[in-house]
Formats: C-alpha cells, structure tokens, sequence
C-alpha cells in the first residue's frame, strides 16, 4: 500500500478531531481568564463568577436542557411508534419517500417555514380565520418564541424526525424484524407490542450514536434557537454567540466560560440520557417478561402513530410552501389565506444582493465536499487494502465531532485564530465546515462501498491492473451513484452550517443560511421567504445532481441501474 | 512455461486450522480438477493462488509459474487468468470494453479495436462491442468473460465454479470452448467444482477434497 495511502486515515482523524481539540483547549483558556490577546495570562475565576453574576443563567440552562430533551425524545418516540405501527406497510413507503428528502432541508428553513406557518398571524391562523375563529385580527398570544421554547422543541422534533428515521431504517435493514414480527405475530402479540419487544432493541443499539448527536445537536443548536426559541433570555448557546459578537473583550473571557459549561451540560445530559437507557431497557424487560401481549392497544397507537410522522412531515413540507407563497407575495392582509397579487419583487432584490452569498457558499460547500470525499475514499479504499474493516471505536470517534456540543469549540478556535494573528476569512471557515461535513460523507459513503463485491477486484487484479487502476477505473465508476449522493449530503451539510460560519468567519463571511438567519430579527417575510427558499434549493440542487448525473453517464448500463 | 503451474506443499490455515493441503503440478495444456463439497476451502485456495486471500486466513507453501515462484508477488503482476460462477463483467463498461480491459495498454487504437473485434467474433459474439453487458444471455455472459481473461494473455487458468451458474446444454458448450481455448494455449488450468460432470469433461487429474476433521491431523 503506497505510504499516501497509509496515512491518510491519520489525515483524516486530525481533520476531523484537530479542530476540535483546539477549539476546546481554545475555550478552556480563556474560560480560565487567560487570554493573551487582551492582555491577560494569569488566570482568573473573573469569567466564571461574569458567567455567575449573569441574572438570565437559570433559565438558559434550563432551556437548552428541556428543548434537547424534550425534541429528542419526541423525535425519537415518533420514530419508534412509527416504525412499530407501519413497518412494511403502503402508508409506511409514502411517508418515508415523504420524509427523505426533508433530511436535507436545513434548519434554518425547517424554522422559518414553521414560524410562518403556526405564528399568531401565520397561515394556519389565516386559514382558519376569520370564519372558525372570528378573529378579524392576529390574536395577541406568544407562539413563536414562547418562553419554554415549545415552539423551539418542536422544529428541532420535525427537522431531526427524518434523521431519526432514515438511522433506524438502516439498523432496521439488519434486524431481520421481517422474521422477529412473524414470530410475535405468531405468538398473538399485538402488532406495536410485539414490534417493541422483539425488534426495537435490536434497532436502538444500532441508532444509538445518532441519537446522542441529536441530543447533543439540539441542546446547543442556534440558528433554530434564534428564529424560534426566546430571546429574553435565549438558550444557553444563544447567549455565548451574543457574548463572543460584544465589541467589549472581556465578554469573550463570560463566553469562554459559558461554552465550557454547555460542554458540561450536553455531557450531563448525554449521562443521563444514558441512565435512562439503562432504566428503560430493566423496565422493559421487566414489561416483556410479564407477556403482555397488547394486542388491544394498536387501534389506539397505529393512528396516533401515523398521525404524527404525517403531522411532523406535514409541517415542514407546509413551512417550506408558506415560505414559497411569501417570497412571491404582493399585498397580504390578515387574515387573508392568499396573498392579494403576486410579486416578483423579493426574488429580483434577491437577485441584485444574493450573488456574493450564493458563490461564497458554493465555494465553501464545493472544497469542504470536495476534500471530504477525497478523505473519506482513500480511508475506505485503506480500509479495503488492509481488509480490516472499521471497529466500534472508530465509529465513535467519526461521530465524537458531532457529539460536542458546537458552541463549546468553535468560539476557542477563533480565538485561536485571533492569537495567532490568522485572518478569519473563508479558509478557516472551509476548515470548520470540514469538521461537520466529514463525519456524514463517510457514513453515507461507508455502506455502499463495503457492499461492493470484492471479486470485481480479483477480476480486475488477475487481467493485471493495479489497486489504484482498479480504483478509479472499476470501483468509483461502479460505485458513481453512491459516491455522488454522499457528496450531495456533505454539501447540503456545509450550506445548512450557520455558527461555524458565523463564528470562525468573525462575521464576515455571508452566506445564504447566514444571510437568512440575520433576517430574522427584522421580520421582513417577503425576504425571509426568498433567502430561506433559497438556502433550500442549494441543498435539493446537488441531490438533484446526485440522482441526475449517474442515470444521464449510465443510460446504457442496465447493470448500475436501481 | 516449461513446468506448468506447481503447488508446492501448499497449507491453507483457517486461524489456527488447517483447512486444506495440496501439491500438485499442472503441466500447460492439462487441466486439474478440485473436487468437493462446498464449505472446505476450495475457493479459498484459489483466492491464495491469486493473492487475495481474505482476512483470517493464512497460508503456507510456494507457487511456481512456468519456473518462476509467484508466491509474494502482489495480485496484478501474477498474470493467472480467473472465471467465476458469475461473470463479473463491469456494469459500467461495454462489452468491447470490457474485453479491452484485458488487453495490455498500448498500441495503436485501431490494433486494440481490431484485437477486440476478432477475440469476440472468435466466440460468436462478433458486433457486440457496443452491447450493455447487462443485456447479454447468460451464455453470452460467460464467452465475454472468457475473451476479457484470455486477451490479458495469462500464463495460467484458474476456474472457480466458472460453469455452476449454466444449464446442462450452456454448460457443455462453454466448457468445451474454454477447455479448447485453454488447450490451443498451451494453459496450465485449475479447476476448482462440485460437479462430477465438469471432472470429467476436463479429462485430467482429479484431487478430492474433504471437510477437514481433527482426527485427520498427521502428525508433523
């Protein structure tokens, strides 16, 4: 195996973790009161007793606490009863054709769809008003931004719902529930309950890690947080991205502290989640061991079950048409259903102000795709080489970028750059978008390649080609299709990023999820429509390339279709 | 290429297991045929032979080719031509591609295309070079993979259940036709089934193997 081969695994880990560990050892500094960029090396308890001082600190920990918890379990309940109702059925293929394409929607837009949709004045209101309601006016109640960030649980629960689901479709595929259902069926459980018990276990040890990444995502989250959570105070994470932008050096050293104990919260939290496993798992098998067999209770669960994938599908899919109907509207009264005239006017302003931010996230997504796929091949191909393939301790170490919280590190990592007198610019920023586009290139990519039969390598080597010429002649045209569409998730991962940008490009590199997410302060829908519309199309674009592309190259090629 | 193909004191080791012993020499021209159930490593003695044996396999002893050893050489630079029970034809590639892939790089396009044309009308399948290899008949399958092995020009033939997939009629034809090719070349071939019929189409040597048991193990 030539030496570049060999060491690109070890490349790649410091890609991945390099970042990270500096970013954390970069907060860590600061945290402490050291931060030679003001003047200060000695180290002090100054920015925690800030942190301390601060009256809001009660209720952000407790917000980023409850909206984790709170969208992960709900996200992963709906899964699980979704699954267990509807595995296999008609309705079960719909919603999830339904649902893949909304894991690719970005946060941002999944957030403004549903503020335009449930807000007081938003289009469920209208809809429903003023014939059922009577209201002649938006009602005077909180709905987005409500103090107990609901509305910020549930985005996050509709935007991690598909995510959730496609993980467990995965593990489901290495079940064998067909076989595990025929049994329990057999034995007269009831459909949910049987699904439960026999099959579920099996499924959540496969998706456990993607959960923690949904835990820990969602507690630290902030561009959701700022369109739909509260802003007096916000989340936690909230409150470090407002320190870290004060003007006022000191507020860095609170920030530094802050983003230390979002550390500490998502590992508490990721602890108990943990704890609450090993609770969940004695009681079932305690609920398991009584043989209950639950038959009555599927009338109830099967509906409720659909009712909420659909519910939770519904509302993304609706948010992003409300955001299409305000981009294009013209005068829209309340509590008219419809816009009164149509209006190309957002769409022309966004024409004439979008250009820069549209080539700054082209670029941006193309190199961090770019040297990602490039990674994450030569790790597979090593992988292949050496015929060992990955164990469960590179698997948490793939997902371990995703599982710190994001406020945690990046702030130190730009203040690193600061430190070291490094321009933050679009390079550092393409760094950072790495760190997040790498771990979903190689899980996309990994299943597709590892099933590649390895004899068409026998063949290829016995006609006298080498490793590398069976490379890139025989495997990545064979495995084109595959290779494409984990390059359209690493981009729709790169142009969704709104903190690495923000953060590590000190402000000035704009986007389109950048750009976006600063409209949301002003309240201007037409623009919000447009921008967050947009930031949509960037990411369904490359899927569209994905799927186009191999069937247009391989027209003719029967054997690489479906 | 005066020796043949010479297993010599061949071992393969599953862990710390043996799984299957050979030696034997397979002058060119004649075939050996391995014979046995499935399950007791015959494919895997192949997969030594080409220099991909998978993971948790070991194995013991050299292999020479036409005099030279080949042991350690690495998977391309052995030139011993293999057949599956499946094709293996690339999906992304032509039929004419497909075949071209054997030949050595090089030369004049004309001469590549003129080689390839005359290979595959010389096993009726003249004109199929711009056919989608998915759209081919079994049979036809089969001949593609066998012209692809043989432009490569190997120095020996290895079969690893190359006629399993086949009925009886298809069956006979294609192994008449790589038997002969085989011959004409002057190829050393190694035969690896479970099929009686095939041992005895082949006409050579025939080596049986079995499940390896414990009580087998000899003393050293």
């Amino acid at each position: 195996m030539p030496l570049w081969l060999r060491l690109l695994p070890a490349l790649t880990l410091l890609a991945m973790l390099g970042p990270v560990a500096a970013g954390l050892a970069g907060t860590l500094l600061p945290a402490l009161g050291v931060y030679p960029a003001a003047g200060r090396t000695g180290g002090s308890v100054q920015p925690l007793r800030a942190l301390l001082d601060w009256p809001g600190l009660a209720a952000a920990v407790r917000l980023s606490v409850t909206t984790g918890l709170v969208s992960t379990m709900a996200a992963l309940g709906i899964v699980t009863l979704f699954l267990a109702g509807w595995s296999g059925t008609r309705a079960f293929r719909v919603l999830e054709l339904l649902l893949s394409p909304l894991l690719s929607v970005p946060h941002a837009a999944t957030a403004f769809g549903l503020a335009f949709l449930i807000a007081p004045s938003g289009w469920i209101v209208r809809l429903l008003s003023p014939w059922a309601t009577g209201w002649e006016r938006p009602p005077d109640v909180i709905v987005t931004q409500d103090p107990w960030g609901l509305s910020m649980a549930a985005g996050l629960t509709v935007k991690e719902m598909p995510f959730l689901l496609l993980m467990a479709l995965a593990a489901l595929g290495q079940s064998d529930w067909r076989r595990r259902m025929r049994v329990a069926t057999a034995l007269g459980y009831g459909r949910v309950a049987g699904w439960l018990k026999a099959v579920f276990p099996a499924v959540y040890a496969q998706i456990r890690l993607p959960v923690y990444v949904v835990l820990a995502y969602s507690m630290s989250v902030v561009d959701v947080a700022l369109i739909l959570g509260p802003s007096t105070p916000p989340t936690l994470s909230v409150q470090i991205v407002r320190w870290m932008g004060d003007p006022d050096l000191a507020m860095r050293l609170t920030a530094a502290a802050a983003a230390m104990l979002q550390l500490a919260l998502v590992a508490g939290a990721l602890a108990l989640w943990r704890l609450g496993e090993v609770a969940v798992a004695r009681i079932g098998l305690r609920w398991i061991a009584r043989g209950g067999r639950g038959a009555g209770a599927d009338p109830v669960l099967r509906p409720l079950a659909l009712g909420a994938a659909g519910l939770s599908a519904a509302s993304v899919l609706l948010g992003l048409f409300t955001l299409a109907i305000w981009s294009v509207a013209g005068f829209w009264g309340f509590p008219d259903a419809l816009p009164e005239g149509l209006s190309g006017r957002s769409w022309m302003r966004f024409a004439r102000d979008g250009g820069g931010a549209i080539a700054q996230t082209a670029i941006i997504a193309a190199v961090a795709t770019g040297v990602a796929l490039a990674l994450v091949i030569g790790c597979l191909e090593a992988e292949h080489r050496r015929r060992r393939p990955l164990s469960q301790k590179g698997l948490w170490l793939i997902y371990l970028p995703l599982l710190v919280p994001q406020t945690a590190f990046l702030p130190g990592l730009q203040t690193l750059l600061l430190t070291a007198g490094l321009s933050s610019g679009i390079g550092p920023v393409i760094l950072a978008h790495i760190v997040f586009v790498l771990p979903y290139v190689f899980l996309s990519l990994g299943d597709p390649w590892r099933a590649w039969e390895p004899r068409y390598a026998t063949v290829a080597a016995a006609l006298g080609t080498t490793p590398t010429g069976t490379l890139w002649r025989v495997r990545l045209p064979m495995l084109l299709r595959p290779v494409l569409i984990a390059a359209a998730v690493g981009a729709s991962v790169s142009v969704g990023q709104y903190l690495p940008t923000l953060i590590v490009g000190g402000g000035r590199v704009e986007t389109l999820t950048t750009e976006a997410v600063a409209l949301a302060s002003g309240g201007d829908r037409r623009a919000i429509g447009t921008w967050g519309l947009a930031q949509t199309a960037a990411v369904i674009l490359p899927f569209a390339l994905a799927l186009i592309l191999p069937a247009l190259i391989f027209r003719n090629r029967r054997g690489l279709h479906g | 290429m005066a020796e043949g193909l010479r297993l010599d004191g061949l071992c393969i080791l599953r862990g710390e297991t043996p799984l299957i012993e050979v030696d034997a020499t397979v002058p060119p021209g004649e075939v050996l045929t391995v014979m046995g159930p499935s399950g007791v490593g015959k494919s895997t003695l192949l997969a030594y032979l080409t220099g991909t044996l998978p993971k948790g396999f070991a194995g013991m002893g050299r292999v020479f080719l036409g005099g030279q050893e080949i042991t350690d050489l690495p998977p391309h630079a052995r030139r011993l031509g293999i057949l599956f029970q499946d094709d293996l034809l690339f999906p992304h590639l032509s039929v004419g591609a497909n075949a071209a892939f054997g030949l050595a790089p090089g030369g004049p396009a004309a001469r590549r295309r003129r080689a390839v044309a005359e290979a595959l009308a010389d096993v009726g399948l003249g004109g199929f070079e711009d056919r989608d290899p998915a759209t081919l008949s079994g049979g036809q399958k089969a001949r593609v993979a066998l012209v692809r092995m043989l432009l490569s020009e190997p120095r020996a033939l290895l079969l690893d259940e190359a006629f399993s997939g086949l009925d009886a009629t298809l069956r006979a034809q294609t192994r008449r036709l790589v038997f002969d090719r085989a011959r004409a070349r002057a190829l050393p071939v190694l035969m690896v089934t479970h099929d009686a019929d095939d041992a005895r189409a082949a006409g050579g040597a025939v080596l049986e193997m079995q499940a390896w048991r414990p009580t087998d193990r000899r003393a050293p």
